[in-house]
């Protein structure tokens, strides 16, 4: 089995021995949803390109987007960053652990919670708020794998960057949670000034959003959105691997 | 054959000003115990670090296995063994599945249960990592430095944290491991281990080689003095000194230490006698690794 591999099912069975670790990507976004829900509960939207269309339609899709923000830009950071203040990358690195097969087995754990995130949200928005089904189930998953891909590499750059563990959650929080804001993934879009609507414009969760919301509400692949956050994911991924220090 | 390892005039610099490693040069020879002896900050895990690729050097030309380190790093680490000295596993991880992994890395390496079992490991295989004791730990990450099957291993203080029955399992299992064919470099600040375990060791200090060789021609060449020991109420003991070869008497209580070269002992014995004294407990120390430390560094090894 190439190593990659072995190394996401080790990190899979890590993270179920330590199911803690998944709260904070889990958790929170479905408190908010479950906030949003009691807000907005059966409202649709009013203004904008998007009136007409259920809020819960969708808050839904945009918070599996958030999820996987969340798993990139806090989890993914921390996790690599206190491997190497402990020491593990180290140990990988003196066996001869690549780049590739390190940063590949921290993608792939990446999607497989992604995709757990993503059913979640999915079961709770269609159960709960009656949230129509996705109108394109494989569109959907589509930009969810490029959504992770390009959350991913930010988080790998994160955490190349960052001097700490600590300092990587305190960046990755802080970005995390300023996308919450002006992403449509609290306040809809509509509801936003400008200069906010410009801020999120210039962070990948807003593109991920609208890659997410299109195809479940219907619209098809909306392919400037999903090239824009592949594009983000590239540039982060190469720019990762060049700077990746493994002590 | 050519050397495993050559080293010539490897040098680290660490920020501006820290001299590391000072120009330093040696060779290990296939199939020999080769142990870097020193205190804590003398350069030797700095150098084992160079050697192995996993620090760039300022200066100077390695070569392991006829590959360059900076360049064909990971070439290199499949064909060398790493047991790192500030390493450590993920929390929750088995030290099965530890193993399992690392011998996935290289295929062609040794059958991990065996590496598990040589090392003692077996029945903690299902223990998480952060459940293992310091000693059981130590000996988890030689065994992933040696499920790859190397070529060359590198031991980086491997007996710290062992008590001193499991510290003579480990060198028994290395006296092994070199026996199989593999060569071994040994980065160690215990005398004992040095002088018990390696075919030949250099002495470092404050980033320079001070000395080269089997431990026992080092303490011939650089621990010339023998001590004398006996015990004796009588007060006055000025006339030993006039003793042929004696350099030296140095007295706690009843207790006396006589330094002194070639044959002392039998001058001091004689000397003895003729002053009516024959302490039963008259014995000689030979000199050991410790007493060529301190000639060669002027400083005791600091733990």
């Amino acid at each position: 089995m190439p190593i990659v591999f072995k190394m996401t099912w080790i990190e899979f069975k890590l993270l179920s021995r330590e199911p803690v670790t998944l709260v904070f990507s889990f958790a929170f976004p479905i408190l908010v949803l479950v906030l949003l829900g009691g807000i907005f509960g059966d409202q649709t939207m009013e203004r904008g390109a998007y009136q007409g269309v259920k809020m819960m339609d969708w808050y839904v899709p945009s918070f599996i987007a958030l999820v996987i923000a969340s798993i990139g830009t806090i989890s993914l950071p921390v996790h690599l960053s206190s491997y190497r203040e402990r020491g593990v990358l180290r140990r990988f690195r003196a066996s001869g652990v690549s780049e590739a097969a390190l940063l590949g087995s921290q993608l792939l754990v990446s999607l497989g919670v992604a995709f757990v995130g993503a059913v979640t949200i999915s079961l709770l928005g269609i159960v709960v708020y009656g949230v129509q089904m996705a109108a394109a189930p494989a569109e959907v998953a589509l930009a969810a794998v490029v959504s992770t891909f390009c959350f991913a590499g930010i988080g790998t750059l994160l955490a190349s960057l960052a001097p700490t563990a600590r300092a990587a959650q305190s960046a990755g929080l802080m970005l995390w949670f300023v996308m919450l804001f002006v992403s449509g993934t609290s306040a809809p879009l509509d509801l936003l000034p400008s200069w906010m609507v410009s801020l999120g414009k210039a962070l990948p969760l807003y593109h991920s959003v609208l890659a997410m919301v299109d195809p479940w509400i219907g619209r098809g692949t909306n392919w400037t959105q999903l090239a824009i956050v592949a594009g983000i994911g590239l540039v982060a991924t190469l720019v990762s691997l060049r700077v990746f220090r493994w002590e | 054959m050519p050397p495993v390892i050559t080293v010539e005039n490897l040098r680290k610099v660490y920020g501006h000003h820290v001299v590391a490693v000072d120009d330093i040069s040696f060779a290990v020879e296939r199939g020999e115990i080769f142990g870097l002896l020193g205190s804590n900050g003398a350069g030797k895990t700095t150098t084992v670090e160079c050697v192995q690729g996993l620090r760039r050097a300022d200066g100077g030309v390695l070569r392991v296995l006829g590959l360059d380190p900076q360049t064909h790093a990971r070439e290199l680490r499949r064909r060398i063994g790493s047991q790192l000295q500030e390493a450590a596993l993920p929390d929750h991880v088995r030290v099965w599945e530890a193993l399992d992994l690392f011998s996935a890395i290289t295929p062609g390496g040794h059958d991990w249960r065996e590496v598990m079992e040589q090392w003692g490991l077996s029945d903690k295989r299902k223990a998480s990592f952060h459940g293992l004791s310091g000693g059981q730990r130590q000996r988890l990450f030689v065994a992933l430095a040696l499920v790859n099957g190397p070529e060359v291993v590198f031991l980086d203080e491997m007996t710290t944290g062992l008590d001193p029955a499991a510290r003579r399992v480990a060198w028994d299992l290395v006296r092994q491991v070199r026996d199989m064919g593999t060569t071994v470099v040994l980065v160690t600040h215990f005398m004992e281990e040095a002088e018990r375990l390696c075919d030949r060791i250099a002495v470092m200090d404050a980033g320079r080689i001070v000395a080269e060789g089997a431990p026992r021609r080092l303490v011939a060449d650089h621990a010339r003095y023998v001590t004398v020991v006996f015990s004796t109420d009588a007060e006055d003991l000025a006339w030993l000194t006039e003793a042929p070869g004696v350099e030296r008497v140095l007295r706690h209580g009843a207790r006396v230490e006589v330094r002194g070269g070639g044959a002392v002992l039998a001058h001091v014995a004689a000397a003895l006698v003729a002053h009516g004294i024959t302490p039963p407990d008259l014995r000689v120390e030979l000199p050991t690794l410790e007493d060529v430390f301190l000639a060669l560094t002027g400083h005791e090894m600091e733990e």
